[in-house]
């Protein structure tokens, strides 16, 4: 199975890769997936007093699309408020990657530690968990 | 000059010995003849081709020319042996015993035997892939008619005490077939010495071509039958019809005379790179090699770096073709079910490599291949949440993961 440029890219220069201080409380941290499940993403947002989201990190473990599904999610919320990078979708992590069928778990997991960093960052700042998790396989 | 990609995945197959063609291509043109046409020269010259074939196969197994049966290949040879022993001792009994680290072509014909309401013991292996050897006595019954245990594992090379499950088998009067696609040609097998009495093996792991294998089947003590799966013409003493691939047995007997002639200096040439692969690749942190060390073959080395994935690693190393028992493209996302089979956690299973060296390997890609595997670690490594935990001392088996 031939991977997509833009997979190859994000694989070959991974953007925001890193760590934020998950102590501090403008900052949430997700962490989602098993290793026996064999990927594991932990993306992190640091969020300002206008709820826009500043900075965003990654490390995954997995394979080349969960690696580019992350930091392509980096990528896209560095900007976003809260609640826009809340509407961000699977499949258009799908779309943007051009991932094949059997790499849609990929996205679905990136989707899934945005919005668990989100709700870490809620829960921290005193408000209730707005979102559950996409369940999958 | 190295030429990339660099071909490490000789344990799915090899390339073909440029020797063997040169043998194989008279026989598609010029000896076209069908081995079975008793009644002239086309027929004759194709019959003695697969005669000579016979002998030069024979002489590698140390077996007698008339007991290969060719067929399409070693999952073919699991088919007949398996299904063809259930079928002929019938009468015998209905129980067959086999290892939960064989091939699947294996397994799932034992599978399939079980709907036919035959009855399988499937023996567990220990953490470096071994069966244990009171456990398969005990589990043989009055019932019993055979054992199925492969010779060398195809992802991580260990080798079953292959002489001891022989006379085991001999001991209980229960016939023996061992899969032996990934030994053959690649150490030495002795069908007589080893107590085999069937044998599967194939042309394109020994450097010869795909398409062509061969079932070894005893003829004396005891004289063992197998019921023919295909009918037809009654080709190879009826055990296995349809019209012989001469070329393609004219391939294997090549194949097999260069792995005989040429085994000694092949497999020092092979353990020395191996050895030194592994060496370099073991000094990194967390990096584990899979299987028995001892017993196994010269040619494949499996290892496990830890929190790393497989595939991820995979292509971090684009230019060497090796593979992985991470199976994050399969349906099932089940790592591989060997490593599994073996007590290994799903998650080190992911992070396993196979790598599989020729008779065509090079120092210099052995080389190529050390210093970018270790490369892609690194910087894989630096990306791993898991990594980054393990550094920070955490028990990634305290965490309660987000299973999904």
């Amino acid at each position: 199975m031939a991977y997509s440029d833009k997979v190859i890219d994000h694989y070959s220069n991974p953007r925001n890769v890193g760590t934020l201080d998950k102590s501090k409380s403008n900052v949430g941290t997700g962490l989602v997936g098993a290793p026996e499940c064999g990927d594991v993403m932990r993306l992190q947002i640091e969020v300002d007093e206008n709820q826009v989201i500043t900075d965003a990190k990654f490390k995954t473990f997995g394979c080349g699309s969960a690696i580019a599904s992350s930091s392509l999610a980096t990528e896209w919320l560095k900007g976003k408020t809260v609640d826009e990078a809340l509407a961000i979708d699977n499949m258009e992590i799908v779309e943007e990657l051009a991932l094949p069928p059997v790499k849609i778990h990929c996205s679905v997991l990136a989707e899934d530690a945005i919005k668990s960093a989100i709700n870490d960052y809620r829960v921290k700042n005193g408000l209730e968990p707005l979102v559950e998790a996409k369940s999958h396989h | 000059m190295l030429k990339f990609p660099i071909y490490l995945d000789n344990n799915a197959t090899t390339p073909m010995d440029p020797r063997v063609l040169e043998a194989m291509l008279p026989y598609f043109t010029n000896h076209f003849g069908n081995a079975a046409s008793r009644n002239h020269p086309f027929g004759w010259a194709a019959e003695e081709a697969v005669d000579y074939a016979r002998e030069q196969i024979a002489a590698l197994i140390n077996c007698n020319p008339k007991e290969l049966i060719f067929t399409s290949g070693a999952t073919e040879s699991d088919n007949l042996a398996i299904k063809g022993v259930f079928e002929m001792y019938a009468s015998k009994g209905n129980h067959i015993i086999t290892a939960t680290t064989e091939h699947k072509a294996v397994l799932d014909t034992c599978k399939h035997i079980e709907k036919l309401g035959g009855q399988v013991t499937y023996l567990q292996v220990d953490a470096e892939g071994l069966i244990n050897l009171e456990e398969l006595e005990a589990a043989i019954t009055d019932k019993t008619i055979l054992i199925s245990i492969m010779y060398g594992n195809n992802e991580v090379g260990v080798i079953q005490p292959i002489r001891e499950i022989g006379r085991i088998a001999k001991k209980h009067g229960v016939l023996f077939f061992s899969d032996a696609t990934q030994a053959v040609g690649k150490i030495p097998v002795d069908v007589e010495a080893d107590g085999i009495d069937i044998m599967a093996f194939s042309g394109h792991k020994m450097y010869g071509p795909k398409g062509v294998g061969a079932l070894y089947v005893r003829r004396k003590n005891p004289r063992v039958k197998v019921t023919a799966q295909m009918d037809g013409g009654g080709h190879e003493r009826g055990m296995r019809s349809g019209t012989l691939n001469v070329p393609g047995i004219v391939g294997l007997g090549k194949a097999a005379e260069i792995c005989r002639t040429d085994m000694a200096s092949d497999t020092a040439r092979i353990i020395a790179m191996r050895d030194r692969l592994e060496r370099e690749l073991l000094q990194m942190e967390e990096s584990y090699l899979n299987g028995n060390k001892e017993s196994r073959l010269p040619h494949v080395s499996n290892i496990s770096f830890k929190y790393v994935e497989g595939e991820g690693l995979m292509m971090g190393v684009k230019d060497i073709a090796v593979s992985s028992g991470s199976a994050c493209t399969s349906a099932s996302l089940e790592p591989s079910y060997v490593l599994k089979a073996m007590g290994m956690s799903d998650d080190l299973a992911h992070s396993s490599l196979r790598f599989g060296l020729s008779r065509f390997t090079t120092d210099e890609e052995v080389d190529y291949a050390i210093s970018h595997v270790k490369e892609a670690v690194t910087k894989l490594r630096e990306l791993s949440p898991l990594w980054e935990m393990f550094k920070e001392g955490i028990d990634l088996d305290s965490v309660e993961w987000a299973e999904h």
